[in-house]
């Protein structure tokens, strides 16, 4: 039993450790573009997760996701706009307005079952970036650009390289443990049990529709806090943050990576984004060779990255 | 009002594309429960097969007949390589298999005829424009496109509701397990269903290529729209895709192009300025959002579920 539970940890431990070191290898060889690489990725994979909390667990497939991400941009660019830089209004405030919209969204969303939810997902997200191209006081289609990075009590956690990405690496970190905690407890089961059958919930005299809607409105409010680390990151904010590219974009990392597992997640959006930069360099058309990949994963890898380890890791037990 | 005439036949054309292009999505999902996202690329295909035939050939009509059949083989390759092997599969492990697909064929079509658009000309026979009012020409080839496409509806339709082929295909969309139970070779039925529609979204293509400017991931917009037709209409039912198609056609030209005016009424001009396109592109989005709302399995439900 001991086993087991130190196995199931191994994995997530060992991704988080490698990610520790990025900062540590990237001073080592002078490689500022890694450290920078990186901390977009990990600010993915916070999205990535919080959106597995809700595929994988629940089975919501979001095709509006990459919205929360853009409403925690704007929070933090539109406040920038107005001379506002102290993260702990800002942070806050992008964390709310993404859940307020989760939470009214969401209510409606999921009456609906199957491809119906995507799509009406996906309607929202769309409502939301027409909303923003439209803001032309916010540079509309063009988007915002910030001079400056969010302020923390006068400290330059935002503004170092290093310190950045330790901050975007801890709230990592920190979502991954809470959403872990939760998918252990009563409510995780219940998402999961509503997954494989809701009519058994229901004559147990649980009532799944809210734990779905306060599941989906945590990811919510863990995309936008990646929506508002993400507007630090480029110092600009626009409407294509929010675009469904991105949505599908983000479930095809989930998917990669393996459902339900929220490291799969991590390992999603790491492969993904790593594999997409490696093979541009060799040639412009990567996605000639990235696309195929994909199918192959499906083809032979059923549970993404994930399903693949566990497969390895089971054969080479035998 | 000749701008209002213009629009509505802008939109019914929108429609009659999106029709031909949902109708083949809507069966090859309801019929094999299969989400395929690279059915915009076989629209894209389409038209890339037209450009490709027409260089070749220099007539619109043999390019046309051979870009179609051409369409047809592409999807059956494609069936046979990649999407047989989904049939069985969850949803998401389609979603990512296609999604591979699309990035494929974009990518390939931007090697083979490059990133610039390319386009068709009209053919001689539906060249120049017709009076229809006073004060107000359209192009024939437009109004072809209209007709042929409701001749590809009214065919469909009778295809579906009087042959033996479209009884097993409505069979299918309800309950596939029965119809394979009862000695039907379904996979058969799969790959007739699949080449048909494949067709079906290439001859949109064919018929967009004059029209439209012919490019990379000119499919990619289209498939949402798709999608947002078949929920509505109804998963898996003709009729339901063919009637919201044309609301959304109708709905998505005429907000775009009256949407601002209508805002100038309420709002102060600069204010109605930005609001007016944002709430048009929109538009088609809150209505869908308003059917599930109401209807959650679409306008014309197949399955009872």
């Amino acid at each position: 039993m001991k086993f087991v539970r130190l196995k199931a940890w191994a994995f997530p431990i060992a991704i988080f450790a490698v990610l520790s070191l990025v900062p540590t290898y990237a001073s080592v060889f002078d490689d500022r573009f890694i450290l920078l690489f990186f901390t977009r990725i990990l600010v993915f994979a916070i999205v990535a997760v919080s959106l597995d909390f809700i595929l994988g667990l629940g089975a919501m497939v979001s095709f509006g996701h990459a919205a929360y991400i853009g409403f925690g941009a704007y929070a933090v660019g539109i406040l920038a706009e107005h001379d506002i830089w102290a993260a702990w209004i800002s942070f806050p405030l992008a964390m709310v307005a993404g859940g307020l919209f989760a939470l009214f969204t969401g209510a409606i969303s999921l009456k609906t079952r199957g491809v119906y939810f995507i799509m009406i997902t996906l309607a929202f997200g769309q409502m939301a970036y027409f909303t923003a191209t439209s803001l032309s006081v916010y540079g509309g289609d063009d988007g915002l650009t910030m001079w400056g990075r969010s302020e923390f009590f006068g400290t330059d956690l935002f503004n170092g390289d290093a310190s950045f990405y330790y901050l975007v690496f801890a709230v990592l970190a920190a979502v991954y443990l809470l959403l872990r905690i939760f998918s252990a407890s009563r409510f995780g089961r219940v998402l999961r049990g509503a997954k494989q059958s809701e009519a058994r919930l229901q004559a147990m005299g649980v009532d799944p529709y809210r734990y779905r809607l306060a599941a989906y409105v945590i990811a919510g409010v863990i995309a936008s806090l990646a929506g508002a680390l993400m507007a630090n990151q480029n110092e600009f904010v626009s409407p294509a943050y929010m675009s469904w590219h991105r949505s599908g974009e983000l479930i095809v990392m989930v998917i990669l990576g393996g459902l339900g597992s929220l490291h799969g997640a991590i390992l999603g959006t790491v492969a993904y984004m790593v594999l997409e930069e490696v093979l541009s360099g060799y040639t412009e058309h990567w996605r000639l060779i990235f696309g195929p990949l994909l199918i192959l994963v499906v083809l032979y890898g059923r549970g993404g990255l994930m399903g693949l380890m566990n497969g390895l890791s089971r054969r080479a037990e035998k | 009002m000749t701008l209002l005439a213009v629009q509505t036949l802008n939109g019914l054309q929108l429609g009659i594309l999106l029709f031909l292009i949902a109708a083949g999505l809507t069966l090859v999902f309801g019929v094999m429960d299969f989400i395929n996202l690279a059915h915009g690329v076989q629209y894209m295909l389409g038209a890339y097969l037209a450009v490709a035939c027409y260089q070749l050939t220099g007539s619109f009509w043999t390019a046309a007949l051979l870009a179609l059949g051409a369409a047809l083989i592409c999807g059956l390759v494609l069936e046979v390589l990649v999407f047989r092997h989904l049939y069985d599969r969850d949803h998401l492990d389609q979603v990512l298999a296609t999604f591979g697909v699309i990035l494929f064929l974009n990518e390939a079509v931007k090697v083979i005829w490059g990133a610039a658009p390319l386009s068709l000309p009209v053919p001689e026979l539906l060249d120049g424009s017709i009076q229809l009012m006073d004060n107000f020409r359209y192009p024939v080839f437009r109004i072809a496109l209209i007709a042929s496409g409701l001749a590809v509806a009214g065919l469909l339709y009778v295809l579906v509701t009087r042959t033996r082929i479209g009884m097993l295909v409505r069979a299918g969309a309800t309950n596939p397990e029965m119809v394979a139970a009862l000695g039907i070779n379904i996979r058969r039925l799969f790959m007739l269903v699949f080449g048909f529609g494949a067709m079906l979204a290439g001859f949109a293509g064919i018929m967009a290529a004059p029209i439209l400017s012919v490019e990379p991931g000119m499919g990619d917009n289209l498939l949402i729209l798709a999608f947002v037709v078949i929920v509505i209409g109804g998963i898996g039912s003709i009729r339901g895709a063919f009637m919201a198609a044309l609301l959304i056609g109708l709905v998505d030209t005429l907000g775009r192009s009256f949407a601002t005016d209508i805002a100038r009424l309420l709002l102060p001009p600069s204010a109605a300025n930005d609001v007016g396109p944002a709430i048009a592109s929109m538009l088609i989005y809150i209505l869908m959002a308003g059917v599930l709302f109401f209807r959650p399995s679409g306008l014309f439900p197949v399955r009872s579920a």
